[in-house]
């Protein structure tokens, strides 16, 4: 069965509210719901939700539904930022658009291509699919972001993803260059890592723009 | 940064002058001993320090080295031939106008491979580079080998290892300025396309330059703006036909040039180092290298820092700087000799009794100025400073910079910051002029109203720290209002202030054992800068003061600030405090000092008016920096709030005290 998109915008906002807000139900139309229109029908004849005294409730099956819907999205916004390049309210109108399209498979082959990426651009977790439970039992992590690296785990410097080019050059001038070898010492407060014999301190968010490949077995 | 007073000092040796035989630069990346290497060749002195970036002016200094006379340039670190920082801008201007007979190039042995990317840049650029492997003393303690002759030979450059610190290396490298053959040096090439392309954009240019044409080239595909600017004003009508080549090649490489460009110039380097360079598998931490774990973890560097506070700042300089010194020098010498014999002196020899005043008065200017200035004052600061100078050298503030990075972060600063915070601990003046360099405007104004508001400086700590230390409740009452404070108000600036959040990155030097001799002479470059700034100011507010005082403006003015004064609860005696502390915050800390002692305020009274004073406005120095680093408008705005903000705490606190009877 295949959803409106309507249907899957409410169950996202819904599912949001329940499993990262921690609220139990939401009121109708916080989520715009009204029991006259046929998406209203859709979610509670499919057991998504139920609606008791104009509170909504998310039911298990529609928090499957809702998980994936979720996925989805926040991997097209991945989608519009790494690989397209596309910012701000722009790149989510567009995630919104795109995310519809992502479905029968063509999430995983989208997840599998962006690395199984475990956060959306703004830092909210990706909840992982099949196909990223299985890559990471299968050792294969691929290039990760300095930042999915442990203390005292090293690994080649794959690429640096950065808009701003002066930080690229810094970076670069600082011994972060491709086929480097480079080891994370410490995670918190900073990370740190050593490239050679020196030691670097950085913040999260240029941790972040740093790719390594992680080498087999040193993980 | 750091450099106050002494940098410039070195300079008038030779400034330039045509009368040199030989110009000699130095340069390479930040904290390589540059400047450890300048001091030895001209026995001048420049302040060395274990913290990355802190030559921001260029030292001049001259030597004669074999009979010949030479001018030695120290440039601030860079870590490429093209400038990111203002610092690479500068040193990098030296290279491009001053056409120096000899580059060294200064590198740090134990980072031989990521630092020769930069001799391979000054070689191209066709500079007369001499390569100094420094530092060469550590490397061999963690076993790393370098053949040194096969380098040379690889280079075709002199290639000379060094210690500089343990003045290894230097008649050899001294023989090698003087024995200079520019005409010898081995020529790199790149990919089969990039050499393509540099060929096509040089063949267009016809000016000559100082720089090779190969670099310029280079440059001008990586867009430096500056590069391309000289080549226009080189080439003239053949400029737009340059412009339109780069801009083509620029396009084709538009995915990742500033990245395959370092790529190609590491496989240089990887075939330079191959058989050069070799290192132990496995080796044993030394002890600076737990030690530094120790000091970046949260769990371990938290203590650490109490520990470093509480001996340093408490013990070292709170009780045996503000305590046993300046008891006996202000208690002992001057109430005990110096004062009664000048002033017995003065009675005999002025007749004036007016004059008499304004010498050893009340407020006079031996009997208060000089006695505040180098009986209180004096031995606070060198205690900070021997204690700040000796962190500095040992590489524990870039650690302690990124411990606090996330802190700062929230109050709009970023790690960098700590190092103008806690200097400010020791003088706010000079403090606020390191704020320089910070990255971006927004941390500059945010750094500066904090040092004028909640950070006291050290004279003025000592004094407070002595003042409370007989109320343990009031110590604790005034440093949470302290902190409360700093972070309140850098919270709320960091959301008021304009601009972007600044990026934090760091390299971080090895810990080391401070060098007795640097730590000291750091210290006496400090304190003479200190003393210089402050002994006229302090001669200029007993002359005030004697002037308030004969004019009866004083008296005057203290009955205007009595009704403020006892809307925070405090004696109208407290007003003169007030009023010595416009002139300096310290001053006016010395000044509760005298009345604490004449038993005229409680534990309550103490408590408001330490907070209220140390919140209040800065000192008329550090008025006057901030102007000059800030503009009028920014210091006026941040004068008044601080002003504000002090009366209106001083009040809350007198009244919160007052409501929960805590003290």
């Amino acid at each position: 069965m295949k959803l409106s998109e309507k249907a899957e915008e409410i169950l996202e906002r819904l599912w949001v509210e329940v499993e990262e807000e921690g609220n139990v139900f939401t009121d109708l139309d916080k989520i715009t719901l009204f029991p006259d229109e046929p998406v209203y029908r859709e979610l509670t004849d499919a057991a998504f939700i139920e609606v008791k005294e104009g509170r909504v409730y998310l039911r298990p099956e529609g928090k499957e539904e809702g998980r994936k819907i979720v996925r989805r999205f926040r991997l097209a916004e991945r989608l519009m930022m790494d690989v397209f390049n596309i910012r701000g309210e722009a790149a989510k109108e567009k995630a919104c658009q795109f995310e519809h399209l992502l479905n029968e498979g063509v999430d995983t082959k989208l997840c599998t291509m962006l690395n199984h990426p475990s956060t959306c651009p703004h830092g909210k977790s990706i909840p992982p699919g099949e196909c990223c439970i299985e890559a990471r039992r299968s050792g294969n992590l691929g290039v990760v972001s300095l930042t999915e690296l442990k203390p005292n785990e090293e690994g080649e410097i794959a690429y640096i993803q950065t808009e701003d080019n002066k930080k690229m050059q810094k970076l670069m001038a600082m011994g972060v260059l491709p086929g480097n070898r480079i080891r994370l010492l410490q995670t918190f407060p900073s990370y740190i890592f050593n490239v050679g014999y020196s030691e670097f301190a950085i913040d999260t968010n240029m941790a972040r723009e740093i790719f390594v490949r992680k080498q087999q077995g040193s993980g | 940064m750091m450099n106050f007073g002494k940098k410039p000092a070195s300079t008038p040796v030779a400034d330039g002058s045509g009368n040199c035989a030989l110009k000699v630069a130095l340069a390479g990346n930040p904290n390589v001993g540059k400047s450890v290497l300048f001091n030895a060749l001209t026995g001048a002195y420049v302040t060395v320090s274990n913290y990355p970036g802190t030559s921001v002016e260029v030292a001049r200094g001259s030597t004669v080295i074999g009979g010949v006379s030479c001018e030695i340039i120290d440039t601030p670190g860079m870590y490429s031939i093209l400038p990111i920082t203002e610092e690479e801008r500068v040193a990098r201007e030296i290279l491009l106008h001053e056409s120096p007979d000899v580059v060294i190039h200064v590198l740090d042995a134990r980072n031989l491979e990521r630092m020769l990317a930069m001799t391979l840049q000054l070689i191209e650029a066709g500079l007369p580079v001499i390569l100094v492997v420094n530092i060469m003393d550590e490397a061999e303690r963690m076993g790393l080998a370098i053949d040194i002759p096969l380098l040379a030979e690889k280079l075709g450059i002199p290639v000379i290892p060094t210690a500089a610190a343990k003045k290894r290396g230097l008649p050899e490298l001294r023989e090698a300025i003087v024995g200079y053959d520019r005409k010898r040096h081995a020529v790199f090439g790149y990919g089969r396309k990039l050499e393509a392309d540099l060929m096509e954009i040089m063949a267009l240019m016809s000016g000559s330059y100082t720089l090779s044409k190969k670099s310029i080239a280079l440059l001008l595909l990586q867009r430096d703006e500056e590069v391309a600017g000289i080549v226009r004003a080189a080439e003239g009508d053949a400029y737009p036909a340059i412009e339109e080549k780069v801009r083509d090649k620029m396009f084709a490489r538009r995915d990742s040039f500033h990245l395959d460009l370092s790529l190609e110039r590491k496989m240089v380097v990887k075939g330079l180092m191959d058989g050069v360079f070799s290192a132990p598998d496995k080796r044993k931490p030394v002890f600076g290298e737990r030690l530094s774990r120790w000091a970046v973890r949260p769990l371990t560097g938290i203590p650490l820092l109490l520990i470093t506070l509480y001996f340093g700042l408490y013990k070292f300089v709170g009780s045996f700087g503000a305590g046993t010194v300046v008891d006996f020098l202000e208690g002992t010498l001057f109430e005990g000799y110096f004062n009664p014999w000048i002033i017995s002196l003065t009675n005999r020899v002025v007749p004036w009794e007016i004059v008499r005043e304004l010498f050893v008065g009340e407020y006079g200017i031996i009997t208060l100025g000089l006695r505040y200035a180098v009986g209180i004052i004096l031995p606070i600061v060198t205690t900070f400073f021997l204690f700040f100078s000796l962190l500095e050298d040992s590489g524990y503030f870039p650690r302690l910079a990124l411990l606090v990075d996330r802190l700062f972060k929230k109050i709009g600063l970023t790690g960098r910051a700590v190092i103008p915070m806690v200097l400010g601990f020791g003088c706010d003046t000079m403090a606020t002029m390191v704020t320089r360099t910070l990255e971006t405007m927004r941390e500059r104004i945010i750094a500066t109203l904090l040092l004028a508001l909640a950070i006291p400086c050290s004279a003025q700590l000592g004094v407070i720290l002595g003042l409370l230390s007989k109320f343990p409740g009031a110590l604790v009452v005034w440093g949470v209002c302290m902190l409360l404070i700093f972070l309140l108000v850098g919270l709320l600036a960091s959301k008021v202030v304009p601009g972007e959040s600044p990026m934090f990155y760091m390299e971080l030097p090895p810990m080391r054992l401070p060098q007795l001799s640097n730590v000291l002479t750091k210290t006496y470059s400090r304190m003479q800068w200190y003393l210089m700034e402050i002994l006229p100011l302090f001669i200029l507010a007993s002359v005030l003061l004697w002037l308030g005082k004969i004019t009866n403006f004083f008296q005057t003015l203290v009955g205007w600030m009595e009704p403020v004064m006892s809307a925070i609860g405090l004696p109208r005696e407290t007003t003169v405090a007030f009023i010595f502390g416009f002139f300096r915050r310290d001053y006016g800390a010395a000044g509760l000092y005298d009345l604490q002692t004449e038993g005229l305020l409680d534990a309550r009274q103490l408590t408001v008016a330490a907070v209220t004073l140390t919140l209040f406005i800065p000192c008329i120095a550090q008025f006057l920096i901030m102007q000059k680093e800030r503009g009028t408008k920014v210091a006026v705005a941040i004068g008044l709030f601080v002003s504000g903000l002090a009366f209106c705490t001083g009040y809350l606190l007198n009244r919160f005290i007052i409501l929960t009877g805590i003290l």
